[in-house]
């Protein structure tokens, strides 16, 4: 009964702020929004504690009918219905809970904003919506929360609509997402079309019936989705428009761009295995995309000068692990890891917030400097991040981290190339994590205004838990047992080398000591030394290159935009009506020639009109 | 009875309206709401308490109209009509309300135009005979055409007469097959007959079924409409006043629809199972076509219009399908459509209001004067890119899911229709109400967030509870 | 007295049609195409009158005072139409009446 209200409460919530927002001031406003996540935090976690005594394991709750499909003689009914497994009980621990969390310091730190009604309404319909996708129970009512989350994505990147960047970059995540959702869509046509059903349940019990491995229906399913899951989770080629959505307010960023939304695609994958187990094929796709996007973002978070931009590839290429994970085979550590990400990428993002604000809305790290000294509590907050980040051992990042990581080598549908592309990933993650601390936060101070503390008590405490869960919260382990059951099959008999597990414990540690040297300019107090090591940085065409995200964005401009534009624009006028409309040239014509008889003139009708009865006497004659 | 009550109250109320207007300015159009609401209300109550179920059509009147041909009044209703017609008086009210203050000339004229349009279309729904269908086909054609050359915009009278000669040449091909019908029943049953029931049972000569088939279906593709035969419909819907374009989108276009499904598909069913190859492909044009049309327009209305075109395309696709769940989708899309494309129309007119422009290119930033106005806009998009949560979205999956099984190929090219409509939604709305402040604005009045909300609501509850219409709709005879 | 053969009276009578017809196109002034029309109906009646005397028969006559009476009439009527066309555009010249130009 519990789980029937749980979105409800930030739906109402948005309701009364949308409706009265001109009424309520901004300490009634933020007590709704931020009081309706505290009761969805506690659902959750009443939820999630109520879900071991459950029978199965798992507790359901149906609200009505949504509508009923024919499948041949019977109808499949898809109903608007909640369904709690260990799965999505983790996923709605981690959205509310991370969710209220942010939504506190989003409170605090849009305080000014003059939208901030609709500010925090959005925040508030963006967790009705993706509580609805996490706890769907069949692929409809997933969509449903899936196009929802997108469309909160689309009005909170554009939030200051009023700048023309915001707006494309909005629009640009919008389309480039509906991509994907198409591909889902499509996928769910070709799935009821196959098992004549809608349900995860059902789908899962129907495929593994029905169907044996590497069944040719099973692949073509799974690829489609998983066109779904890389749209909504920015992985390749669909991830262009995450760097982008970085014009968001940051604890839009914070929430939707690194904690839940853009890991629905990872939630699907997951909540979809039976299907995805059925396709070994699909599954190996997933791994490589996986890891070609952590190497792809890892090397651009390298470049990369806004202080948000290089969170956001950072973000992509930890959904590469994520995919990476699932595509092993190794779902619990997926999920664990996409926990932990929640944790301390929020963290990050809203210590980056915090400090971004402290500096007056000044993102680029290099216009930054010697942050530590200036805001040692924001930084030691980004520290923790960062060394979750880099999966120091002892961190939650490390915990997750090493359990993809370990199970790759053996996997049938990963193995060691994929392996030593996570070591590779996880070499770039502290190389980047570590230019980025040396040049924002160590070095000279490079800004010329004092810096604005933000000293609320609320923002403090939201700061501090997401802290603490990014420190420990590598002991949460879920145990997600009863929904992965059959994960064994894919796992082949190879011996492992023994220093397997060293070498991946000391890689984030070789990477801090590697850039610890190798970026030693940019740590330097010395201006000089600082500006031409950035100077140096600028000129290369590598780096220039990398900086524009590997030019995927321009790829795809050449490829797919300025063709249909080009298109559109020639045929603006619409050919067909042109051809159409070619008929009454057509008749205009005649009609000119013909008026060019009807002169006026009585005696040329005359004339005409003799001419005709002689041509007629003359033919009738003959 | 009481469908012809209903239109002669609808004509006579015009007419009245149109006399008081005379005697003091200002009264036609609240006679004319008047009238609408009170025969709506009559209409919805009476079939409420009806003891009929209207599970199959219903015949309501039958009155001998010309005996040496065997031609009668006959009107009969069942679910489809039913609905349609509720469609047909929301979407009155709402035209009505649109042009309170839009309308300054001649508004006697002009309301009664638009009462006997609905007359027309009422008749249109509802008419058995084949030969009254045909007429009343008419009669809705002319004050919609004057409704547009007489309102309209700076084109005018271009649109009106396109709008018309495109439907009428079309309807002169389905008055030959509609007379050939009639002589075939005469050469198997003994006499001429026009009436729908006596055409069910009739064994067509599979050779030239095909042609009279086409004959009525090219008649409602252009009505519908379909590529190649559209074109008109830019024309007229961006020329048209505000109340129009929402006819023409909202139950004009429905017309077309009605027709074949009621016609095309149950008349001649061989015939259109045979064609429905080449319907699904005209379809699938009309999708995508629609779409890339309505990205490069500039012209706000025009855009609507191009993506009207779109999702009939998803309408006709789905007729063609012949599955229970395509006709769902057929059912949903039709009302859904009707009410998401009268509310971008209606919303074209009140930004029309407040800055004389069509032109996107002249809009940006209405958000910030208007909240309002924008949240109910980003909702009306959402609606037209099929969000789920909303009506659109109910019959663009019941549509692609059915079609999928007949068409799985053309049904995964017609599915990129979807992202082709989130980018022309984005641009429509992008442009007019995000971007930087161009013009200065006014929210929305009382009046307009009536008809904003009350469009809203049914879209969302359509969206949330399919149901409610899903089980009286039509299937096909399937 | 020989009678004239028909031929003759025929050719004659094509002659002056021929003539009436090519006033009638060729000038402009109304008050000649007036006249033309005169020459054409005259040539007309010299048809009748001609067939009359070689059929011996008194039809021939009676339709050439047939025509006669209507040129009459004709040319009150037209020379009416030809006072206004003065009044109206100062000129006689009959391309001036030409608003039925397509």
């Amino acid at each position: 009964m519990l789980l029937s209200f749980l979105p409800f409460y930030p739906l109402i919530s948005f309701l009364l702020i949308i409706l009265l927002k001109k009424q309520l001031s901004w300490w009634q406003t933020s007590v709704l929004s931020v009081g309706a996540m505290l009761l969805c935090a506690i659902t959750s976690l009443v939820l999630f504690n109520a879900l071991n005594q459950a029978p199965d394991g798992v507790i359901t709750s149906h609200l009505w009918r949504w509508f009923s499909l024919s499948d041949g003689d019977s109808f499949v009914s898809v109903n608007f219905s909640f369904y709690l497994d260990a799965l999505s009980a983790v996923m709605i621990c981690v959205v509310s809970c991370v969710g209220f969390l942010i939504h506190l310091f989003a409170a605090v730190y849009m305080k000014e904003d003059e939208n901030f009604g609709r500010f925090m309404a959005y925040m508030n319909l963006f967790i009705v919506a993706m509580l609805i996708l996490v706890l769907a129970d069949n692929l409809v009512l997933l969509y449903l929360g899936w196009e929802g989350v997108g469309l909160c994505s689309f009005l909170l990147i554009g939030f200051w609509y009023q700048e023309k960047a915001n707006v494309l970059a909005a629009r640009k995540a919008f389309i480039v997402t509906r991509i994907g959702d198409t591909s889902m869509a499509i996928g769910l046509f070709m799935l009821f079309n196959a098992l004549g059903s809608v349900n995860i349940v059902d789908v899962s019990e129907l495929a593994s019936a029905q169907w044996q491995l590497g069944n040719n229906d099973a692949y073509w399913i799974c690829l489609l989705l998983l066109g779904g899951a890389v749209g909504k989770s920015a992985q390749l080629p669909l991830q262009t428009w995450l760097p982008d959505a970085m014009a968001g307010p940051t604890p839009v960023s914070a929430l939707i761009h690194a904690a839940t939304m853009v890991t629905a695609g990872v939630y699907l994958i997951a909540r979809m295995n039976g299907l995805f187990i059925l396709s070994p094929q699909v599954m190996n796709y997933v791994a490589w995309i996986g890891a070609i996007t952590l190497l792809l973002a890892g090397i651009s978070a390298l470049v990369q000068t806004d202080i948000k931009r290089v969170l956001a590839y950072s973000t992509m290429s930890q959904i590469g692990y994520m995919m990476l994970g699932l595509g092993a085979g190794a779902w619990s550590a997926g999920i664990f890891h996409l926990m932990t990400h929640a944790f301390f990428k929020a963290l990050l993002f809203l210590t980056a917030g915090a400090v971004i604000y402290a500096l007056h809305h000044q993102q680029n790290v290099f216009k930054m400097g010697g942050v530590l000294k200036r805001l040692p509590f924001e930084s030691s907050l980004f520290i923790i991040g960062l060394i979750c980040l880099m999966a120091l051992p002892g961190t939650s990042g490390f915990f997750s981290k090493e359990a993809i990581i370990g199970q790759l080598w053996s996997s049938a549908t990963a193995g060691q190339a994929l392996w030593w592309c996570a070591i590779l990933g996880a070499f770039l993650t502290s190389v980047y994590s570590c230019r980025l601390f040396f040049i924002a936060f160590l070095g000279q101070e490079r800004f010329s205004h004092p810096v604005t503390n933000l000293s609320n008590k609320g923002l403090k405490a939201s700061l501090i838990t997401l802290a603490l869960l990014s420190l420990v919260g590598g002991f949460l382990v879920p145990d997600l047992s009863g929904v992965f059951v059959n994960t064994t099959q894919g796992v082949n008999n190879v011996v492992e080398p023994k220093w397997l597990h060293s070498v991946a414990i000391a890689t984030p540690i070789v990477g801090i000591v590697f850039s610890w040297f190798y970026f030693s300019q940019y740590r330097s107090a010395e201006p000089n030394i600082y500006q031409q090591a950035q100077l140096k940085e600028n000129q290369n065409p590598i780096v220039r290159y990398c900086f524009s995200g590997l030019g995927f964005d321009h790829l795809y401009e050449l490829v797919f935009i300025k063709p249909f534009v080009f298109i559109a624009r020639l045929n603006k006028r619409d050919v067909v009506d042109q051809c159409i409309m070619s008929i009454t040239w057509y008749v205009g014509l005649w009609r000119d020639i013909l008026v060019y008889s009807q002169n006026g003139l009585m005696r040329w009708y005359a004339a005409a009109f003799a001419i005709g009865l002689v041509c007629f006497i003359g033919g009738w004659l003959l | 009875m009481i469908i012809s009550l209903l239109m002669i109250g609808l004509v006579f109320s015009g007419g009245f309206a149109w006399y008081m207007e005379t005697k003091r300015s200002g009264q036609a159009k609240f006679i004319a709401l008047l009238a609408t609401i009170i025969l709506g209300s009559s209409f919805t109550l009476y079939i409420a308490t009806s003891p009929e179920s209207y599970a199959e059509l219903v015949l309501l009147t039958k009155v001998t109209w010309i005996s040496v041909f065997n031609i009668h009044y006959m009107i009969a209703l069942d679910h489809l009509s039913i609905l349609l017609l509720l469609l047909t008086f929301i979407l009155t009210v709402v035209a009505i309300l649109i042009s309170w203050r839009e309308i300054t000339h001649r508004q006697g004229f002009y309301y009664f135009n638009l009462l006997t349009t609905i007359a027309g279309i009422i008749g249109v729904f509802t008419a058995v005979d084949m030969f009254l269908f045909f007429f009343f086909w008419e009669v809705m054609l002319l004050p919609m055409t004057a409704l547009i050359a007489i309102w309209g915009h700076e084109n005018r009278h271009f649109a009106a007469i396109k709008f018309f000669i495109f439907t009428q040449v079309s309807s002169l091909l389905m008055l030959i097959a509609i007379i050939l019908m009639a002589f075939i029943h005469q050469q198997q049953e003994g006499q001429l007959s026009f009436a729908y029931q006596d055409w069910l049972t009739l064994t067509l000569p599979a050779d030239y079924s095909y042609y009279l088939m086409l004959g009525f279906f090219i008649a409602f593709a252009v009505k519908l409409p379909s590529f190649p035969v559209h074109s008109w419909l830019p024309d007229a819907h961006t020329q048209a006043p505000t109340a129009g374009s929402v006819l023409l989108a909202g139950i004009l276009l429905k017309t077309g629809a009605y027709g074949l499904i009621r016609f095309v598909i149950v008349l001649f069913p061989q015939a259109s199972e045979e064609f429905a190859p080449i319907a699904a492909v005209l379809a699938l044009i009309s999708i995508l076509y629609g779409a890339k049309m309505a990205f490069a327009q500039t012209d706000f209305k025009r855009l609507v219009a191009y993506s009207s075109i779109s999702h009939m395309g998803f309408v006709m696709l789905a007729l063609f399908a012949f599955n229970a769940n395509a006709f769902q989708g057929v059912i949903i899309t039709l009302v859904a459509h009707g009410l998401s494309s009268a509310a971008l129309f209606t919303f074209a007119g009140m930004i029309y209001a407040r800055i004389h422009s069509r032109d996107l290119r002249e809009m940006g930033g209405f958000w910030r004067a208007s909240p309002v106005m924008g949240g109910f806009a980003l909702a009306f998009v959402a609606a037209a890119f099929g969000m789920p949560g909303l009506a659109n979205f109910i019959g663009e999956f019941y549509s692609l899911i059915g079609a999928f099984q007949r068409f799985p190929l053309i049904t995964i090219l017609a599915a990129l229709g979807i992202i082709g409509s989130a980018i022309y939604g984005m641009l429509l709305f992008q442009s007019s109400f995000q971007g930087p402040v161009k013009n200065s604005f006014i929210d929305l009045s009382i009046r307009e967030r009536f008809i904003a909300t009350s469009l809203f609501i049914f879209l969302l509850v359509l969206g949330l509870f399919p149901n409610l219409i899903l089980q009286y709709s039509f299937n096909g005879g399937l | 007295m020989t009678a004239i053969p028909l031929e003759h009276v025929l050719i004659l009578a094509c002659i002056l049609f021929s003539i009436g017809f090519f006033g009638v196109i060729v000038r402009k002034n109304t008050l000649f195409m007036l006249m033309s029309l005169e020459v054409m109906l005259n040539a007309v009646g010299v048809a009748f009158i001609g067939a009359g005397s070689v059929w011996q028969q008194a039809d021939g006559q009676v339709m050439f005072v047939l025509i006669l009476t209507l040129a009459a009439a004709e040319v009150a009527v037209g020379l009416a139409l030809l006072i206004r066309l003065q009044q109206r555009f100062k000129s006689l010249d009959i391309d001036c009446l030409s608003q039925l130009k397509g």
